[in-house]
């Protein structure tokens, strides 16, 4: 029975052959295929990225109600809130502020470990990379629970050195230094790993002709090191940027922007007014204000990573 | 004359090969003392977990050393891993991380074979995309997925909101870029003869993936799994937002919201909670180590 359907399609096949080579041609054509491989990730981005992107710029021109169009009026009246500014200043404040912390704690841990012998390198690496893998929400509550306001294992050990109750979290300065130390403590190992990647690639025999030259260990800091490292530190300060500045789990467990907005980021704030208050326009509008930043960030990577390509 | 520079040349290098010996073995004493430090500055807050989830609310509210525990217990942990709620949210968590990284990589492996391999119209402009893609925090787009979420639900009659699987399909936008963009460069390494040899052999575009890509490819493959994994079990904002009912919750999210009763806070079992909701991630960490900072610093990723 198979072999009279094959004999009757063998015939059928024949008939028509250069219209279904064709289509068979172009089915498996290199460059058909490939689009059919890339098409789930296509339909990802457009879907559930570049169209939400979109749809928050039209949702934040809409009223409360969203039933009306109000064009940038949205924007106007943030811009006469006390709070949005607030919101700015800290929002800048923090990312800026944790981001150099980061990058400087990264970078002297990084020479730490590699100055050591590789032997060891392996346990300690692992011992500092740790708050990097738990995840963030977690350990901000341990956090939380070491800043509390009257069993704070902070206060009670620097009690021992006569250094008073500190209001950790319920005075702005300490809540602001607070989510500050946090992200910074959260962050530095990305930092650290990084930079220890940068410093191995560096050739010994670079370090060995400075050596030879004379120079002391600052000039080969700053004539080796440096200069070898200067495309990792760039794009690695700069992703932590953007992501610094979306930041959302910390701020939003520690302090939940308290006291009186002053921790406010532009996600935190934007979670309360669309999401708490349920205002979704003004929500909307408040987080594109992440926008401009973002972008600026981005395209600085962009031309690094462009020039990494290059190079490679 | 030659020989007087050779004596002079002699004792002055030996004098600097002693003194760097001492610069060294002073550097590297400095380099521990500032480690450990460092180490204890890096380990305090889960150090401080363990401490706390092993004490009884007793010994908590007791104004006793913080630092150690006197009365060491686990009842928090027994209290919690026989209540329904926990393993709720743990079974949850489980099982969308695991749905994800699966579909990350149904994504995301083709896409960079794909990008890596195949050159195709607009296929530059597809990596660079992905890329920026990958540079798009949550916390820009939470709210029009929100909204969207909803409308689709009020067009279609399909419950979305408040269900523990539509964080299945968000996740991916938080995955998915990143992987494809390891993987673009795991696979750009694998030299070009290895696959013409095997196109010649008449193997198939898909087989060249499965039989040569994959393997070759592999400690990409299990970096981007790590990372795909890590980053759905620790995601907070998404189910934030799109879940309430407490059976829909993640571990995350569940310890903030249920274990916090009003002003009373369970100190000891909101410890235990997020000790055993960072214990997946850890003990991959602990096993994988090498494979999790290749993947860190193959692309650079988020800090």
């Amino acid at each position: 029975m198979a072999d009279v359907v094959l004999e009757q399609g063998r015939p059928a096949r024949a008939a028509s052959p250069s219209r279904r080579a064709s289509l068979r041609n172009t089915l498996q054509r290199k460059s058909t295929v490939a689009f059919f491989l890339a098409l789930p990730l296509i339909l990802l981005i457009a879907m559930l990225v570049l169209y939400p992107a979109f749809y928050s710029l039209y949702l934040a021109t809409l009223n409360k109600a969203m039933t009306k169009f109000v064009g940038l009026s949205n924007f106007t009246f943030l811009f006469k809130r006390e709070t949005f500014w607030m919101v700015v200043k800290q929002s800048c404040i923090f990312a800026i502020t944790a981001v150099v912390f980061k990058a400087l704690i990264g970078f002297i841990v990084a020479h730490f470990v590699h100055n050591i012998p590789a032997r060891g390198q392996r346990k300690w690496r692992g011992m500092l990379l740790v708050p990097w893998v738990i995840p963030p929400a977690m350990s901000t509550l341990a956090w939380l629970w070491l800043f509390d306001p009257s069993y704070s294992a902070f206060n009670y050990t620097l009690s021992f050195f006569g250094v008073g109750p500190i209001p950790w979290l319920g005075d702005t300065f300490w809540a602001r230094f607070a989510v500050i130390l946090v992200n910074v403590w959260y962050g530095a190992p990305f930092f650290l790993i990084m930079y220890l990647a940068a410093l191995k690639s560096v050739p010994d025999q670079l370090y060995e002709a400075a050596a030879i030259d004379g120079a002391n260990w600052w000039q080969k800091m700053w004539y080796v090191t440096l200069p070898m490292m200067r495309n990792i530190i760039a794009i690695t300060t700069l992703f932590s940027l953007i992501v610094t500045f979306a930041n959302f789990d910390i701020v939003r467990i520690l302090t939940s922007g308290g006291p009186l907005d002053t921790t406010h980021l532009f996600a935190t704030w934007a979670f309360q007014v669309g999401i708490q208050s349920s205002d979704i326009p003004l929500g909307a509008c408040v987080s594109l204000f992440m926008v401009p930043i973002l972008a600026v960030a981005a395209i600085f990577i962009l031309r690094d990573v462009s020039k990494r390509g290059n190079e490679a | 004359m030659s020989t007087l520079a050779i004596d002079k040349a002699g004792p002055s290098r030996k004098v600097k090969l002693g003194s760097m010996s001492r610069d060294r073995a002073w550097a590297l004493r400095w380099s521990y003392f500032f480690l450990v430090l460092f180490a204890i500055f890096f380990l305090t807050p889960p150090v401080y977990m363990l401490i706390t989830s092993l004490k009884s609310s007793a010994e908590i509210s007791a104004a006793t050393n913080p630092w150690w525990v006197f009365h060491p217990t686990l009842s928090n942990y027994v209290e919690l891993l026989t209540s329904n709620q926990f393993l709720r949210f743990f079974w949850n968590s489980s099982i969308i991380s695991i749905t994800v990284v699966i579909v990350t990589m149904m994504i995301s492996i083709p896409a960079a074979f794909a990008l890596a391999r195949m050159k195709f119209w607009g296929s530059a402009t597809l990596a660079t995309g992905v890329f920026l893609t990958y540079l798009i925090p949550d916390s820009l787009l939470f709210i029009p997925l929100f909204k969207m979420l909803a409308v689709v639900q009020d067009l279609t009659g399909i419950t979305l909101l408040n269900r523990w699987y539509v964080l299945v399909f968000i996740y991916p936008t938080l995955t998915v870029p990143f992987c494809t963009w390891i993987m673009i460069g795991y696979f750009a390494s694998i030299p070009k003869e290895l696959d013409e040899a095997a196109l010649i052999d008449g193997a198939s575009w898909l087989q060249t993936l499965t039989r040569i890509f994959i393997p070759v490819a592999l400690p990409g493959l299990i970096a981007a799994t790590i990372f795909a994994f890590t980053v759905s079990w620790a995601q907070f904002l998404y189910p934030l937002v799109f879940t309430t009912s407490v059976d829909q919750l993640v571990l995350p999210v569940g310890i903030t919201t249920t274990l916090i009763k009003g002003d009373v806070f369970n100190w000891g079992q909101i410890m235990t909670g997020a000790l055993l909701g960072a214990a997946p991630p850890l003990i991959i960490y602990a096993f994988l180590m090498d494979y999790y900072i290749a993947g860190l610093t193959a692309g650079a990723t988020k800090g």
